[in-house]
């Protein structure tokens, strides 16, 4: 076990090391910091002071082993737009983002593996076909609609929630919460519904299709003739083996939330990570951008490496060599 | 005698599966107006000579103010909403296709050969796909768009397929694991053929019907990727057609109440991709021996 733990957080280093390889890469080569710097009527030797000043006179594996040495510093340089520390810019909008994506991630997983256990039981009634019905409008409208349409009605056109903004936030310590006024609340409903509608669908339909083909095996068949009560069968025998692959592509699939949490948080102008992400590309803010690809990188490479292990730990079946 | 049986079987289920024919006859309604568009819309909306800034914003025909032969509308170029759908769908099947086809090219070779060679091939391809699946396509693809902002069609295209191979791979690799077993390959290998032979010929063929259905759902996935990315800005170009833009467009005029700018091409997303979810979900169920179909 513990090499296979070793071994997995070692090859998590490799990844995030090629990805610092490419953000490197980009940082370097798509526009020139020295310009970005300097400003477009610099003097030649201005220019040469600023270059050599980011250090870009010496050779591409000393910039590259500075751009490491600074990377684990926290230190990502500054982004050209706001003047401050490109790190500091992002973790700012850190909490925003944390707390939209926790909603939604609860949310939808409650929600998607209660009613998929529901739908499994009696697959072809009629109230289990309607909710299957509503799960396929649920993987067929794109997030980014699914938010405008929802902004649509009750905002402009019943106008009981607010279309953006994240509302009063109250400050602990350093952490902004809007999870503590109403109005912060009322903000965060149409945000939140719209980035857990996808992954509500998505877990729906997974666990459905996991009971069916458990609810089919043997032992629960033993498990009935057995008479046990059916509470015991369904979350004792069956949702237990389900869990397994339901929790691994919750887990894996995090990448997907950090990625609908970009577009959710465009159309709600919602101040976290994602949508200074969006900023940041229109306005070709490189440091800001290469800053949040670490970020991400580093976030779902550990999440990554948490669900193997406890993957491995629940299932006795896994080998660990 | 069996293949035939079998093929009778599945056109019998589908005969009797009424979302399933519902679905399909979407995906060819589509089909048709995009490759009829030039000669069904009112005007092409991307054609300067026949848009005029004289007709935006005009509503629906049916409501006050709305103006032929603007069925459904215009936007705040003057462009028509229905020409714009039509062309705007085009575009969405067009790279929904060709990502397909692509991606699952590159994605069924890959897991045919690391399936069959397995050892350190195997390893290293897996780990590459392990990666590439927990950053998302989505995610990728925004990056990777918004990064070398050179935007077209066919870069769209090509980010998709760079982060969209692992599906393919990860499912070839395990079918081919399985077929790898049986005791035709056995066979074919103690016949002396050649790797590839027994590549292409033999595993391939048996290899491949679990692709079917991610290709099928692949297609709607990738059509919303497309109308996200254009949406977000980093998509196709504003002088392309794409429902994601138009959509995009209309959220500017959310408050003023012209609803058409978005629920139009709204619709006609939406309608598509339930079209082939549809029909991805009869294939789902048609391929997979696990689940009883006695109802």
């Amino acid at each position: 076990m513990a090499t296979y733990i070793a071994r997995r957080l070692i090859q998590g280093v490799i990844v995030l090391l090629v990805v610092s390889l490419i953000c490197f890469i980009i940082f370097r080569y798509m526009g020139d910091p020295v310009v970005t710097m300097a400003g477009k009527y610099a003097t030649f030797d201005e220019i040469e002071l600023v270059r050599k000043s980011l250090g870009l006179d010496k050779p591409m594996h000393v910039q590259y082993g500075r751009f490491i040495w600074n990377a684990l510093h926290g230190n990502f340089g500054k982004s050209y737009v706001a003047r401050v520390p490109a790190l500091g810019l992002i973790l700012e909008r850190f909490p925003a983002t944390f707390e939209l994506a926790t909603t939604a991630i609860c949310l939808s997983f409650s929600l998607g593996l209660g009613l998929g256990v529901l739908v499994s039981l009696k697959p072809y009634a009629f109230h289990n076909r309607l909710i299957m019905a509503g799960s396929l409008g649920g993987i067929s409208i794109p997030t980014f609609l699914i938010g405008i349409l929802l902004i649509m009605v009750f905002s402009v056109y019943i106008g009981i929630l607010p279309p953006f903004g994240r509302g009063d936030t109250v400050a602990i310590g350093p952490w902004r919460s809007g999870f503590l006024t109403l109005d912060g609340l009322k903000h965060l409903a149409l945000p939140a519904t719209t980035l857990a509608l996808y992954q509500l669908a998505v877990t729906l339909r997974l666990t459905r299709a996991g009971m069916r083909e458990v609810l089919a095996e043997e032992y629960i068949k033993t498990a009935w003739s057995k008479g046990l009560p059916p509470k015991k069968v369904i979350f004792k025998h069956a949702l237990r083996n389900v869990m397994i692959p339901v929790v691994t592509m919750a887990g894996l699939q995090f990448g997907e939330v950090i990625a609908f949490s970009i577009v959710t948080e465009t159309i709600f102008q919602w101040p976290g990570m994602g949508n200074l992400l969006l900023t940041s590309i229109y306005e070709g803010d490189q440091p800001v951008v290469v800053t949040y690809i670490v970020l991400a990188a580093v976030i779902i490479i550990t999440i990554n490496i948490v669900v193997d292990i406890l993957y491995a730990l629940l299932n006795p079946k896994i080998r660990y060599d | 005698m069996t293949k035939r049986r079998n093929r009778s079987r599945i056109l019998h289920s589908y005969l009797h599966d009424p979302p399933a024919m519902i679905g399909s006859m979407i995906i060819l309604i589509y089909f048709l107006a995009a490759i009829l568009a030039p000669w069904i819309t009112p005007q092409n909306p991307y054609d300067l000579t026949t848009v005029s800034l004289d007709h935006f914003l005009k509503p629906p025909i049916w409501m006050e103010d709305g103006e032929a032969p603007f069925l459904l509308g215009t936007d705040d170029q003057g462009r028509g909403i229905l020409s714009t759908i039509i062309y705007g769908c085009r575009t969405s099947l067009i790279v929904g296709f060709t990502v397909v086809l692509i991606s699952s090219c590159l994605g069924i070779v890959l897991g045919l050969v690391s399936g069959y060679y397995g050892k350190w091939i195997d390893a290293a391809t897996m780990r590459l796909a392990d990666t590439v699946f927990s950053f998302s396509t989505t995610l990728l693809a925004i990056l990777m768009l918004g990064v070398f902002k050179r935007s077209g069609v066919l870069t769209v295209i090509a980010a998709i397929c760079v982060a969209n191979w692992v599906r393919y791979a990860r499912t070839m690799r395990g079918s081919v694991l399985e077929v790898k077993e049986e005791a035709y390959i056995m066979a074919a290998k103690a016949t002396g053929a050649k790797d590839f032979r027994l590549l292409f010929r033999h595993l391939l063929p048996n290899a491949i019907p679990p692709i079917l259905v991610v290709v099928a759902v692949d297609l709607a996935v990738v059509i919303m990727l497309e109308a996200t990315l254009s949406f977000l800005g980093v998509g196709v170009p504003l002088t392309e057609p794409s429902l994601g833009m138009m959509i995009a467009i209309g959220k500017n005029y959310i408050y003023a109440g012209m609803w058409w700018m978005i629920v139009f091409p709204g619709a006609a997303l939406i309608i598509l991709v339930v079209g082939i979810n549809l029909f991805a979900d009869w294939l789902r169920e048609e391929l997979n021996p696990k689940i009883e179909r006695n109802r």
